[in-house]
């Protein structure tokens, strides 16, 4: 398709060679990606096609003998469930609050590291710490901080004494909530940062003379020329926190209405051992994430191809 | 630029507000881990008296009976083997994209962009029925086959990004030279490659090191459980002692090497992470 416009980047120095390069060098290309190729399809496209297929099935690994074909009996079932609907909430909510706060705190952190005047390194350097940290421990970590028995949180000042934090529909949610929101603001920051760094000093210096104030240059020259970074690292953050599964089953293992819909398809799948229930949830989930998707390449515009895969 | 006193204050305000949301929830497990059992619960942020019981009992019993040195060994041997794998083939897809023409160049892009944003948890049910069939559930490769899956598009993104900018002229000059282009990559491209590699390959290790859906789904036993799985079954010294001490003190072990990494490849890990975000 976009042969020839790159073509002219490589010398024509040998017109009569041209075309049995140019056929070596496509059997090359395919040689050189074939193995990752097959590798991703293998675990996904593979995949969601035969979980498709088992969620049209009765299938009950406990009760095997009892397998039948049933259609679409088994996505009546759960999209008529009162759990699955809860679960759908519980994961927006997580989704919107968690992503909504990370990109004030990542605009936030991404300033600091660019603007300020000192101690740049060392802000860089102390966010990837908890990119680094695996988010079980994450959990972890906020869980003991929180928790009645072993917390300090309840002794803070400011705190009611014995708050029973994870006794709580809200309270339970909310710390959930943080604990994503520390793990995954630095990726948003840095990407944020990589948007920051691309907009010439010349744009604030001229509206500095113009007399704008710091707010009118961040609202004026910052964001607008910021938006294609900005929207790029929201897709990818919503993404993935609409899969939030670490944290809740940590934390909570879905106590207190704190469910999202990953910790629903695992719970039916590996603890219930119900395939064919369980991948009705797996390809709604799929359904609900290409959708999302769909809804900010469209929708928003975000521009996938020219940001992440580097493209 | 003169600095002026007020300024100053508030960097130094917002500088330190970043550190405490980055540090307190590492220092808060640090302190428990380093409690003796009895005081795991007296809700101090600096422990009393400091003692080294919750290490010791994650060692206890050794190869045999340790809770926690078979998960950490296969966690090590999985990243490693993933990370391995992952770079090799990543970096060949990479090379045929930044450098090489042929058709369905976007179409492996997008498709890699698309498994990025794949839900794991729509595979766990299929791949535990196609691992028990084939007898690979509960095994290292059971989760090194998707753990390559999720970990090459975003070795493939770093790896393009960086392979963008290398000189070609240089293959050029080899092939001039009468290099074949397979000889030209090996000698040529590869070792002026080797820094976008190796940022590919931490942030590979640092995926396979995180994974804790796989890991819970795909296997049951200490055999391949890694650490993230292994720390949501630890259970305490007997039924009544709850096993805090233990997991904050495996969770220190298992993020300090992960920390002092981050320290000193931070430049890298950056640019890694920022990739092709933005054009330019």
């Amino acid at each position: 398709m976009e042969a020839s416009a790159q073509r002219a980047e490589t010398p024509a120095a040998q017109p009569g060679k041209a075309s049995s390069r140019t056929k070596s060098e496509r059997k090359l290309a395919w040689m050189l990606c074939a193995p990752a190729v097959i590798v991703m399809l293998a675990v996904t496209a593979y995949p969601i096609l035969y979980a498709f297929v088992l969620s049209l099935q009765k299938l009950d690994l406990r009760f095997p003998e009892q397998t039948e074909f049933i259609g679409l009996a088994n996505y009546g079932t759960v999209l008529s469930a009162e759990l699955w609907w809860l679960d759908v909430w519980n994961t927006f909510v997580i989704m919107v609050i968690s992503v909504a706060i990370e990109l004030v705190l990542g605009m936030l952190i991404a300033l600091v590291m660019h603007r300020a005047i000192f101690g740049r390194g060392t802000v860089r350097t102390t966010v990837l710490i908890p990119y680094g940290i695996i988010t079980v421990v994450a959990a972890f970590a906020w869980q003991f901080a929180f928790a009645s028995e072993s917390g300090f949180v309840d002794n803070l000042p400011l705190i009611a004494d014995e708050k029973n934090w994870f006794g709580g529909h809200i309270s339970s949610l909310a710390v959930i909530i943080m604990a994503e929101i520390w793990k995954t603001t630095p990726f948003m920051a840095l990407l944020l940062l990589a948007g920051l760094v691309t907009i010439p000093d010349e744009l604030y210096e001229a509206a500095r003379v113009d007399g704008a104030s710091a707010w009118q240059r961040f609202v004026k020259i910052t964001l607008p020329l910021m938006k294609p970074a900005i929207l790029v690292a929201v897709l990818f953050r919503t993404l993935e926190a609409s899969r939030v599964f670490d944290s809740i089953f940590i934390m909570t293992r879905g106590a207190q209405n704190t469910e999202s819909v990953s910790i629903l398809g695992f719970n039916q799948l590996i603890n219930r051992l119900n395939l064919g229930l369980g991948s009705a949830v797996s390809v709604l989930i799929f359904v609900g994430v290409v959708l999302i998707a769909f809804v900010f390449i469209k929708g928003f515009g975000v521009k996938v191809e020219e940001g992440r895969p580097g493209g | 630029m003169k600095v002026g006193a007020r300024e100053y204050s508030l960097w130094t305000i917002a500088i330190a507000i970043v550190l405490i949301f980055a540090l307190v929830p590492v220092l808060w497990l640090l302190s428990i881990s380093l409690k003796p059992p009895s005081e795991i619960t007296d809700g101090r942020i600096i422990p009393a008296h400091f003692s080294l019981e919750n290490y010791k009992s994650l060692f206890e019993g050794g190869w045999s009976d340790s809770p926690f040195l078979h998960p950490l060994v296969n966690s090590i041997v999985i990243a490693l083997i993933t990370t391995a794998v992952a770079i090799i083939l990543a970096s060949f897809t990479a090379y045929a994209i930044a450098r090489l023409e042929f058709p369905g160049k976007r179409a492996i892009l997008a498709g890699a962009l698309a498994i990025a944003m794949f839900p794991p948890i729509s595979t766990v049910g299929p791949l535990f029925d196609m691992w028990r069939a084939i007898g690979i559930y509960d095994t290292y490769l059971g989760l090194i086959i998707p753990y390559l899956t999720f970990s090459l598009p975003l070795a493939v993104y770093v790896l393009v990004a960086f392979f963008r900018e290398i000189p070609w002229d240089l293959e050029q000059a080899a092939q001039v030279d009468g290099a074949t282009p397979w000889q030209a990559f090996r000698k040529v491209i590869l070792p002026l490659a080797a820094p976008g590699v190796f940022t590919a390959a931490i942030l590979v290790f640092i995926f396979c090191w995180n994974d804790f859906v796989y890991a819970i789904s795909l296997t049951s036993s200490d055999d391949s459980r890694t650490v993230p799985a292994a720390l949501a079954f630890f259970t305490g010294e007997s039924t009544f002692t709850e096993p805090t001490g233990s997991i904050a003190a495996a969770a220190i072990v298992v993020t300090i090497p992960i920390i002092v990494f981050v320290l000193i490849f931070q430049r890298r890990i950056v640019s890694g992470l920022t990739a092709g975000a933005v054009k330019g």
